[in-house]
């Protein structure tokens, strides 16, 4: 069943009032649609036929019937655009009224080509950041700040909300809020370079308890490996470059360019979107990223098979 | 200062079916050329960029926590004399437009000359100006704009000096058509166009800074 | 230097003053006399030959993007090259083809609607199209040497900024729009000075054509729309190449400066091209119904307003930004009620056609695909003109669908119908209806199989500007019916052009006047002379071809043996006096050469402005330094003021 990702089927009250609007105006348009076709049929089936030897007349006297007939038309034209316009400004003013009681605060990052989510908190000790994959709890609204770092790029997740764009030098909010549990896709919708068109982003709503408790992992730093493969997959990564550009708290891998990989493990794809988060998909992509993602920011590395195999499933233990 | 010469409508004859215009002039000035068509519209396109770089500024200067974000504003003194010398330079422009509209080739080489003189003083004080502005174009968003604002006026001063120079020359030959009196009248109507537009860009870099 | 007595010419004039007439305005024949042609027919044919080939080169490009679509994952085309196609597509279409089209098609037709022997400044005329022509070819070849533009046709920074789009591309992209946008503003101001100073005697402001009003409405909009776009790509060149902040927040820079100024010229921009189809619409709808056009006040005040109104939109392309809330509103508003004037020209074209009698060519007919694909755009625009409809559906294929109705709704299917009106005009042939009607279905049905869809692409999450798709988001039966109707309409381009070649080749002879048409650039020969007329028309009607003759008739006294024009005054077109032509020169090509000398060698070193002026500055002074022969020549005929 794929993820939802669709102004049409909206799971949130954002989603759900911009569909009732969109409604209004499809009716509305297509009834001037139908009558201007229907119009121009019936004049070109009605009027009298001619050819280019017709005589044509260079000035014609007054013809107040026709004037009034564009009048009307004129004017209920007026009037269906003041009613379109009302609509319109009726549903910002409700938009920006929806409940923020208790919101729930997400700082997100545009990078190229990936989300960087950090979850805000009164108490500091209780802040984390993720990538990607974006838990939030059913029924509660959910406050977005929005910042770019690198060029702009824009969040859209169509099910439940319009976009907002993630401009460098300013500051931006979005409310969002997930009616209902489910999963929902969502991709940037600014261009934004070789891979915009993967540079997706999964907004998972559950319950309020499941949710209390993935914050409660995410907030735990990685856990120790015991078992040999994953320690020896830990030493390879701490021994190539994969530090300096991932973060995995707990370690002394502290890098913020690239996705923090602490939880990697727990979460659904790879790479912003692009590929499930499975084993083989994982050695593939640390192998050759740029096979999957032409232009990504990360390097091939060339691992021998058994630190290959002990680094990913290190990184997939990390849950 | 009047806008232009008016000579009376020659009206074309009709005779039958022909409406004769033999006798009409060659030439006329001000709107009735085409030349100053084509002048307003140039004016207007260049217009609209001056009043758009002073939009520029402003937006910039909206978003600033200060202003100017170098140390200091362009410093006073070749910026105002050039602003001296622009308005003193459209009296040869006004006379030589004058001589123009009364056909007095004499007295169009004679002023023609020294608004020549006159536009190529204002081109070296403006080297003077580029060299006291305090800011660089690659040091702010500021220093970017003052210097695009005065480098489109510049670029402005250039063409017209050399189209200035071009008719002092040409004015001084021999065998000339009526239409370059035209040309001469319009040159000048556009060295008003550039020092009128440097009033208010003059404010702008000069005095905006100084506002506090 | 000549001696004898002028010739001027009677009423009506006498053969050998005919001949002598044509001789005299004629162009030098061969590869020189090509370069040095000032002839508005001859530039205004190029220009539009141009034109169409940059629109065929656009639409290449598109079917590459579309067939790289048609599956999901598929490996066809690339990121980058993607990327580069979809900007040169863009960017293409609305520098190089949209919008110097309409001025093609002004600059050819203009001056015989007014019954002027030529266009105004027709030196600067062939300039303007020489620089469009260096400017297109310099940005495909920086294409065909992988240094295509990639960061879109509206390149927004920081990602067009010297930090994520290093290298030349953008460079080049940025310059090309100088070259286009110096054309567009030179040819601005010709049409101005052509329109309200070189007007047959009689054709008094209110007799003026709806499709010249549009052209003048349009010169104007592009004086002030064009320089924003000029100051805004200069700005980033000035940021990628010597280190402005124009745009870099960093230092006091504004990434959406960029944006505010694009878009104050983008926006006006697609109503460059919008307004020329809506004067194609008129022209073709008066001609085809057998009348005048209904309403013609109210006609003349709709585009005016139109124009007006343009310049009161552009925020709605920035609604996703964080700007505030309260001034999105207005510009909602606003991008509303730009409707109301289109909708009043809509029911007048409707009344007309029901007050006359239908002749259904197949000029009409692509003018009739204008009632139902420009009108559905207008609505999908509607719906993007109200902001939490647009924060849906921005950035996405809804956008793609919306933009590709209006604009071939509104421009190409007018400009589509216009070649074939004009075609037996300009080339004294006449197309097949039989393949007119063909090509016209053919892009009718092509074009909404293709773009309708789309629609529903964007409802359903697709972006804009991804070079692939998932396959699991069920978009991939969607794109594939796009394809299909990408290439159903590369068929019907096809059929279309088809029909013209035959034309061209064997086409049967028009007479004069084939359509039957009122207007004055049918008052002569298809095509028509050198000079246009073989003696300058006198105007008594807003329809004068459709207006009983009256005396005076034509105009006398003008010289046959130099180039002689009259100049009527601004309001009501009375006689004011006579100006003399340039004749051909070679100036116009060389100082577009320097020019575009100039403009290249600036993007790799600064100092290359300041060396390339020079050239430059030559040859725009020996375009202007009068030749002693002509000036003899005029001589010979001068008359001061008094």
């Amino acid at each position: 069943m794929p993820l939802p990702q669709s102004a049409l089927t909206p799971a949130g009250p954002q989603a759900a009032r911009v569909l009732e609007l969109g409604t209004l105006f499809f009716w509305m348009c297509l009834a001037v649609l139908l009558a201007i076709t229907l119009a121009t049929l019936w004049v070109l089936w009605r009027a009298p036929k001619g050819d280019e030897r017709t005589p044509a007349p260079g000035a014609l006297p007054d013809e107040a019937g026709r004037r009034r007939a564009v009048c009307v038309a004129l004017g209920l034209s007026i009037a269906g655009l003041l009613v379109l316009i009302a609509a319109s400004v009726f549903t910002d003013r409700a938009l920006a009224r929806l409940p923020l009681r208790s919101a729930l605060h997400i700082e997100l990052t545009g990078h190229q080509w990936w989300w960087e989510a950090r979850y805000d908190d009164a108490a500091p000790s209780r802040v984390f950041t993720t990538a990607n994959e974006l838990h939030i709890p059913v029924g509660r609204p959910v406050i977005v700040t929005l910042q770019g770092t690198d060029v702009i790029h824009s969040l859209w997740l169509p099910g439940l909300v319009g976009k907002k764009d993630l401009i460098p030098g300013r500051t931006a909010t979005l409310t969002l809020q997930a009616d209902r549990a489910g999963t929902y896709r969502g991709q940037c919708a600014e261009f934004c370079g070789l891979q915009h068109a993967w540079m997706a982003l999964e907004v998972v709503a559950v319950d309020p308890a499941a949710f209390d408790a993935w914050a409660q992992s995410q907030r735990q730093p990685a856990a120790e490996p015991s078992e040999p493969q994953r320690v020896r997959g830990r030493q390879v990564f701490m021994g190539s470059t994969c530090a300096m550009c991932h973060a995995i708290e707990g370690t002394d891998a502290a890098g913020r360019q690239a996705p923090p990989l602490t939880h990697v493990g727990s979460q659904r794809t790879l790479a912003a979107g692009r590929l499930p988060n499975t084993p083989e998909h994982m050695a593939s992509w640390i192998t050759n990223p740029q096979a999957h993602k032409p232009g990504v920011n990360m390097p091939a590395h060339a691992f021998s098979r058994e630190d290959l195999q002990a680094l990913v499933a290190y990184l997939q233990g990390l849950k | 200062m009047r806008m232009g010469r008016q000579t009376e409508l020659v009206q074309a004859r009709i005779e039958g079916a022909a409406l004769d215009v033999s006798h009409l002039p060659s030439f006329g000035f001000s709107h009735r050329s085409l030349m100053w068509w084509g002048t307003l519209g140039l004016m207007a396109i260049e217009g609209t960029v001056f009043a758009l770089a002073v939009g520029v500024y402003f937006y910039l200067r909206s978003f600033a926590s200060r202003w100017p974000m170098e140390d200091m504003p362009p410093a006073l003194l070749w910026g105002t004399a050039n602003t001296l010398l622009l308005l003193a330079s459209l009296w040869p422009a006004h006379a030589a437009k004058r001589a123009a509209e009364a056909l007095d080739l004499k007295g169009v080489r004679f002023w023609l000359v020294l608004t020549s003189v006159a536009e190529l003083a204002v081109l070296g004080v403006r080297v003077l100006e580029f060299q006291t502005l305090n800011c660089r174009w690659d040091g702010s968003a500021y220093g970017s704009i003052v210097w695009m604002i005065l480098g489109l006026h510049t670029l402005h001063l250039l063409t017209d000096a050399w189209d200035t120079l071009v008719l002092t020359v040409l004015l001084h030959t021999r065998n000339l058509e009526g239409r370059r009196f035209v040309d001469v009248s319009e040159n000048s109507l556009y060295w008003y166009f550039v020092v009128w537009s440097w009033l208010p860009l003059y404010a702008v870099v000069y005095g905006v800074p100084r506002l506090g | 230097m000549s001696t004898q007595a002028p010739v001027l010419n009677d009423v009506p004039p006498t053969p050998r003053q005919v001949a002598q007439l044509h001789a005299t305005w004629s162009d030098p024949p061969g590869p020189w006399g090509w370069l040095s042609a000032v002839n508005h027919k001859a530039i205004g044919r190029r220009f539009l030959v141009t034109a169409f080939g940059f629109f065929l080169a656009g639409g290449l490009l598109a079917l590459w993007m579309r067939t790289q679509l048609a599956r999901a994952e598929n490996g066809l085309v690339g990121p980058d090259l993607y990327n580069q196609l979809f900007t040169m597509h863009g960017t293409t279409m609305m520098f190089l083809f949209a919008v110097p089209v309409m001025q093609a098609v002004s600059v050819y037709i203009t001056p015989l609607m007014l019954g002027a022997r030529s266009i105004a400044f027709p030196r600067m005329n062939a300039f303007a199209y020489w620089v469009y022509l260096f400017g297109g070819l310099m940005l495909f070849a920086a294409f065909l040497t992988n240094t295509g533009a990639d960061a879109g046709w509206f390149a927004y920074p920081p990602l067009s900024g010297p930090d994520y789009s290093p290298g030349k591309r953008v460079d080049f992209w940025a310059q090309m729009i100088t070259f286009t946008e110096l054309s567009a503003l030179l040819e601005a101001v010709i049409l101005i000075t052509t329109v309200f100073k070189l007007r047959a005697p009689g054709m008094t402001l209110n007799r003026l054509p709806l499709f010249v009003w549009g052209m003048l409405v349009t010169a104007f909009m592009v004086m002030f729309a064009m320089p924003a776009v000029m100051l805004a790509s200069t700005s980033l060149i000035t940021d990628r190449l010597v280190g402005t902040h124009f745009f870099n927040p960093g230092e006091g820079g504004d990434v959406l400066l960029w944006q505010h100024l694009f878009w104050f010229f983008g926006h006006p921009e697609v109503y460059l091209i919008f307004i020329p189809g809506l004067g194609f619409v008129s022209t073709i709808v008066a001609t085809f119904a057998r009348r005048p056009v209904f309403g013609y006040p109210a006609m003349v005040l709709a585009l005016i307003a139109t124009a007006f109104l343009a310049f009161g939109l552009w925020v709605h392309h920035m609604f996703a930004t964080n700007l505030p809330e309260l001034g999105k509103s207005f510009f909602t508003a606003s991008s509303m009620l730009i409707a109301v004037p289109t909708a009043i020209q809509i029911f007048c074209w409707l009344a007309t056609l029901a007050g006359g009698r239908v002749n259904l060519k197949a000029p009409l007919l692509f003018v009739l695909a204008f009632f139902f694909i420009l009108v559905l755009g207008g609505l999908t625009g509607l719906m993007l003109a109200s902001v939490p409809l647009d924060l849906q559906v921005h950035d996405s294929y809804f956008v793609v669908a919306h933009l590709h109705y209006v604009l071939l709704g509104g421009a190409v299917f007018p400009l589509l119908g216009a070649v074939l009106y004009w075609w037996p005009l300009i080339t004294g042939r006449m197309t097949s209806e039989r393949l007119g009607r063909w090509s016209f279905w053919l892009l009718f049905i092509g074009f909404n199989v293709t773009f309708f869809p789309m629609h529903l692409l964007g409802l359903e999450g697709m972006p804009r500007r991804v070079y692939t798709y998932p396959a699991d988001r069920g978009w991939e039966g969607m794109n594939l019916l796009a394809t299909v109707g990408a290439w159903v309409l590369a068929a019907g381009l096809l059929v279309f052009l088809f029909n013209l070649w035959r034309s061209w080749r064997r086409g049967e002879r028009a007479g004069a006047n084939p359509w039957g048409a009122g207007t004055l650039e049918w008052g002569s020969t298809c095509p028509p002379p050198a000079a246009n007329f073989d003696a300058t028309p006198v105007v008594h009607g807003a329809y004068p071809l459709w207006t009983p003759p009256r005396e005076p008739s034509q105009v006398a006294g003008l010289a046959v043996d130099q180039r002689e024009q009259l100049v009527t005054t601004v309001l009501d077109a009375v006689p004011d006096h006579r100006v003399s032509f340039p004749e051909p020169t070679p100036w116009p090509f060389l100082s577009a050469l320097a020019v575009t000398l100039c403009f290249v060698w600036s993007l790799f070193t600064p100092w290359g402005a300041v060396y390339g002026l020079i050239p430059a500055a030559i040859g725009l002074t020996l375009w202007f330094w009068p030749r002693r022969r002509e000036t003899a020549k005029h001589l010979a005929i001068e008359r001061a003021p008094r």
